[in-house]
Formats: C-alpha cells, sequence, structure tokens
C-alpha cells in the first residue's frame, strides 16, 4: 500500500474512534462540544507515558483510556447538572479549560508541542479502531445500550419505566471520554506530534458534525461520518489535482463538506445512517434470499 | 494609572464582545437557537470591507470609500443572515415541529461557518491582511490614558442600539410579535403572528450586530483575516453566559466582564493563561448558577 493511502487510512481509523467517543453521549442524549478536551489528555497522557517514561505502546494505550475515562467520570457529575445548550457550552468550556492547563505546562512542551519518537503503525491502529468499533456494537446490544437508546428519546419515560437516568448518562460520558482518550493516544503515536492548537474548537467541532451527520441512532453512523468527512475533502483534493481545470475543488473542499452537513440535516435530519436504513438494508437481502 | 490604563483596555475589549454577545443572546432568547454563524458574519463584514477599500486586494479590490465598502460589507452579512435562516431555523421549524428540541439548527449553523469562512480563505486567502484606513490615528488621549474611539464607539453604540432594541420590542406590533414568538412559537403562530415574516427580523438584527461589530473591529486593531471571528465569538459566548441566556443587557454585562478578565489575566499572567480564567469561570457559573448573573431560568432547557 503506499505512502498516501495508508496515512488516509491512518486518520480514517482515528477518525472512527473520536467520533465514538461523541456518539456514545450523544446515543444518550448528550451533545459533546469538547471532544477535543479528552483527545488532548489521551494524547499527552500516552505522549508523556512513551516519551518520558519510556513505557510501551500497549502501556501507553490503555493508560490514556484510563486517565481520560477518569477524568470524564469526574466532570459527569458537574457537566449533567446542566442541559441542552447550556451542556453545550459547558462540553465546550472544558475543553477549553484543558487547553489552557495544557497549554500551561512547559514540561508537556507548551505552545511548541509535544513530540514522541514511539510510532503507532497502521496494523496497530486498526487493530484498535476495529476492538473499539466491536466494543461500541457489543455495549449498544447490552440492556445499558437499550436504556442509552431509551434516555435519549424521552429522559422522563425511560424513568419511569425503571432506567437509572444518572447512572446511564454518567456511564455514556464516562466510556465516550476514554474512547476519546484512545483516540489521542492514537494520534499523538502516528503522528508524533500533539498540540493543542490544532486539536482546538474546530476539531471538537468537526467531530459533533460528523458524527450528528452520520446519525446516533446505530453503530454504524459514527464510520458512515468519519468515512464521509475523511473520504470527501481527500477525494476533491485528488480530483482536483488530477484535473487542473477542476483547481477550485482544492480550496473549497470544505464548502462542499459544510453544503453537506447542511443538506444532510434538512433531509435526513437524524443522519445518514438511521435504524430505518438498516432495516430496509437488511430486508432487502432476507427478500433476495428467499426469492 | 496602570492599573486604570488595563480597565479602560478591558472596557474597551469588552465594548467589541458585548456586541457580539448580543447578536447571540437575542438569537438564543428569542428562538432558542445558538447561532454559530454569527463569527462568520463578523468576519464576512470585515473581510468584505477591507478586500473593496484596499486597492488591489483581489478579487474586488476597487479602492473604494471606507465607509461606502463597510455599509456594503454590512449588506452582505445580512444578506448572509437571511440565507442562513433560511436553510437552518426555517427549514427545521416548517418540517419538524419544535426545533428547539433538535439539535439540527446548532448543526446546520456549524455547517454554515464552514462555508463562510472557506468562502473567504478561497477568495483571499488565509493570511492576515492590514486595514489602510485613511485616519491617522485613532487612539484618544485623555488625561495619559489611551482609548480607541472605534471601541470606544462601539461601546457606546452597544448602549444605544440595546435601548433602542428594548424600546422596540416593547412599543412595536413587529417586537409584540417578538416577544409572542420567544415566549411559544406555536401558541404565536395560533394567534395570528406569521412566524416566517417574522423570525428574519431576528436574523437581520443579529447578522448586523455582527457586521458591525466586525468593521468596528477591523477599525481598531486594523488587521483582518478569515479566523478574527472565531476567538471573539468564543468570549462573546462565554460573555453571554455570564450575563444569563436571553438577556441582553447581561450580554453587555457580561462582554465586559469577560474583556476585563481577559486583560487582566494577560497583564499580570501572560497571554498564554488567558483561556484558563475565562473559561474556568465559564465553566463555575454554568455549573454552579446556569442562569447566568441576572439571567432567568426558561431559556435553552430544551433537549438541546
Amino acid at each position: 500500500m503506499s505512502g498516501y493511502a495508508s496515512g488516509v487510512l491512518a486518520q480514517l481509523a482515528i477518525n472512527i474512534v473520536i467520533a465514538y467517543s461523541v456518539f456514545l453521549p450523544a446515543a444518550a442524549g448528550l451533545l459533546n462540544l469538547g471532544a477535543a478536551g479528552f483527545v488532548l489528555i489521551g494524547g499527552y497522557a500516552a505522549g508523556a507515558l512513551t516519551a518520558k517514561l519510556g513505557a510501551p505502546l500497549a502501556v501507553a494505550i490503555p493508560a490514556a483510556g484510563l486517565a481520560a475515562g477518569a477524568i470524564a467520570f469526574l466532570v459527569s457529575f458537574p457537566i449533567l447538572r446542566t442541559r441542552g445548550v447550556y451542556m453545550v457550552l459547558a462540553t465546550f468550556a472544558f475543553a477549553e479549560v484543558v487547553g489552557g492547563i495544557l497549554l500551561n505546562i512547559p514540561a508537556l512542551g507548551g505552545a511548541a508541542g509535544l513530540s514522541v519518537s514511539a510510532y503507532a503503525g497502521l496494523p496497530l491502529v486498526l487493530g484498535v479502531t476495529a476492538a473499539v468499533v466491536a466494543f461500541v456494537a457489543w455495549l449498544l446490544a447490552t440492556r445499558l445500550g437499550l436504556a442509552m437508546r431509551a434516555v435519549h428519546d424521552d429522559e422522563n419515560v425511560a424513568l419511569l419505566f425503571g432506567c437509572h437516568l444518572r447512572l446511564v448518562q454518567v456511564a455514556a460520558f464516562t466510556l465516550g471520554g476514554a474512547l476519546g482518550g484512545v483516540g489521542g493516544a492514537l494520534l499523538v503515536h502516528q503522528f508524533n506530534f500533539i498540540d493543542v492548537q490544532t486539536t482546538g474548537i474546530v476539531f471538537s467541532i468537526f467531530v459533533l458534525l460528523y458524527v450528528l451527520m452520520g446519525g446516533t441512532q446505530t453503530a454504524w453512523g459514527p464510520i458512515a461520518g468519519a468515512l464521509f468527512f475523511t473520504l470527501v475533502p481527500e477525494g476533491l483534493r485528488r480530483v482536483a489535482e488530477l484535473a487542473p481545470a477542476l483547481k477550485f475543488l482544492e480550496g473549497s473542499r470544505y464548502i462542499v463538506f459544510g453544503a453537506a452537513v447542511v443538506l444532510v440535516m434538512m433531509w435526513r435530519p437524524e443522519g445518514l445512517v438511521t435504524r430505518t436504513l438498516m432495516d430496509r438494508f437488511y430486508g432487502f437481502f432476507v427478500r433476495r434470499n428467499h426469492a | 494609572m496602570q492599573t486604570l490604563q488595563q480597565i479602560v483596555n478591558g472596557l474597551m475589549l469588552g465594548g467589541i464582545l458585548s456586541f457580539v454577545a448580543v447578536g447571540f443572546t437575542l438569537t438564543i432568547g428569542m428562538l432558542n437557537f445558538l447561532n454559530f454563524t454569527i463569527p462568520a458574519l463578523f468576519m464576512l463584514a470585515a473581510m468584505t470591507m477591507w478586500a473593496l477599500g484596499t486597492a488591489g486586494a483581489h478579487p474586488f479590490g476597487v479602492g473604494m470609500n471606507w465607509i461606502a465598502a463597510a455599509a456594503i460589507g454590512i449588506a452582505v452579512a445580512v444578506a448572509a443572515s437571511l440565507l442562513i435562516e433560511r436553510f437552518t431555523y426555517r427549514y427545521m421549524k416548517a418540517r419538524y415541529g419544535d426545533a428547539t428540541e433538535h439539535a439540527l439548527p446548532l448543526v446546520s449553523s456549524l455547517g454554515f461557518l464552514l462555508i463562510f469562512e472557506h468562502l473567504v480563505i478561497t477568495l483571499w486567502g488565509t493570511e492576515a491582511q492590514r486595514v489602510d484606513l485613511p485616519f491617522a490615528d485613532t487612539d484618544l488621549r485623555l488625561a495619559g490614558l489611551v482609548v480607541g474611539i472605534p471601541q470606544l464607539v462601539s461601546l457606546l453604540l452597544s448602549f444605544v442600539l440595546v435601548w433602542l432594541l428594548s424600546t422596540l420590542l416593547v412599543h412595536t406590533r413587529t417586537g409584540r410579535a417578538l416577544r409572542a414568538i420567544a415566549e411559544n412559537p406555536d401558541a404565536a403562530t395560533l394567534m395570528g403572528v406569521e412566524v416566517n415574516r417574522i423570525v428574519p427580523v431576528v436574523f437581520v438584527i443579529a447578522g448586523s450586530l455582527a457586521a458591525l461589530a466586525g468593521i468596528l473591529y477591523a477599525a481598531s486593531y486594523r488587521t483582518v483575516s478569515p479566523y478574527i471571528g472565531d476567538g471573539v465569538a468564543a468570549d462573546a459566548i462565554a460573555g453571554m453566559v455570564l450575563g444569563g441566556l436571553g438577556n441582553v443587557w447581561g450580554a453587555i454585562a457580561g462582554g465586559l466582564l469577560v474583556g476585563m478578565v481577559k486583560v487582566f489575566a494577560i497583564s499580570s499572567f501572560g497571554a498564554e493563561i488567558e483561556k484558563i480564567p475565562v473559561w474556568g469561570l465559564l465553566l463555575a457559573i454554568l455549573i454552579f448558577r446556569p442562569t447566568g448573573i441576572f439571567g432567568h431560568t426558561k431559556i435553552g432547557k430544551g433537549k438541546f
């Protein structure tokens, strides 16, 4: 595989892991505009472990997930006191505070960012991503997954039917944070670098956008969103390279992405991949087999 | 003297922030919609003014009179704001019932933020550009204090405009319709308020506030770039929350407070630390007093 293709594939895999970190809270009805916060915690924790303490990746990646998960657990209680727009703003503020604190730790590189030498190759990144996808698919099939869906659809009714609302929300938020940490650990070791500037507010906005665009009803949504978000800009860039007449596509690929977001929200407000779509998809194959 | 100058600087920065914060708080108070396109409108007006006013800016560099360029900048931003209304708030409203129960307008507005930012980048590149205004010096010196005229204007203008807005809201027919929509859009429709005609008014007001702020920003800092809106809007959101969502006077107070906190944090601890006090304060307010310093409780309680 060429360097270019494996680079895009690794980026796609990391985007999928980070997408699931926002998807899990969103599947329980919690909007998280602070993906960058957990990615930064995980990335800096894993980076510090390998670069400063010489820990192997097999230790650093789970440790990053645990660190981000622990912090997500602690902040979930105050953040769950807020609702609606306030929660969007609170998670956004949390990410900014995390960034601000990391910016002021000279041992971790400050504004210059953290460079590491340990490298997470494509097989490792793909392996971790596959594990994360399998974990989320399994989680949604458990009672907790069912409870998350109930809470997402209607908190009050879920409460009446005996869902432990607080438990479900804290679990969704904490697991999401942990996945964000794993994503950050992969990110820092794939690119050998992480900094607060590039993992900032725009990053959080992009993640939330492609998760909601993909759809929060099924575990396939974030994959669809990350695929679209990663491949459409790359594809437009390739087209612009191959055909000079279409040069304008190079600069305008994010305009196309933004317009696609607006249109998807108009035509498929629940996202590209919905439960109905998956049922139809399976139904299509079942009918074909019987025919 | 040093401290006094810092207070003045904080108020000057806060003047622009409170302008943008009023735009945010109006859309959220009236329509329960966190409008993330405001930074794009802020930037669009400033960049349009720069491009039209600078001879040789490619494209559209015609070296136009600066006042006319500013007016066109505001007009472009208002037109963009109406386009945004058409594809975010109105569409959701018409087809999916209570738009406040959906994340859709929020998400679509983030999409529009991307569209406009990258449109400007495609046209004029990502570099920061100098704004060569013909006025030699926009600073006023009063008893040893340096006061920026554009910031002073924006501070005074924000007071005047907010006073005007609150008067219009109470005393005109459109104002009454707007308050009815803020209370309950469905009930307002039943009472004969044409929601699709009245809601664009909010977008025109919010768009022109953001555009004016962008132009005053360009005039006082003499520099524009496609990214100027992001930082200002983030601080303005912090100011809006401090003042309480939907409270216009609170937005002004919150904007000024954020300006002060930023200036004092930078002058006492350096530029790298400024995020922590502003966002820490915002996080604390959201958790312990989510209605803000003087807010009311009803707004933003929808699911998203």
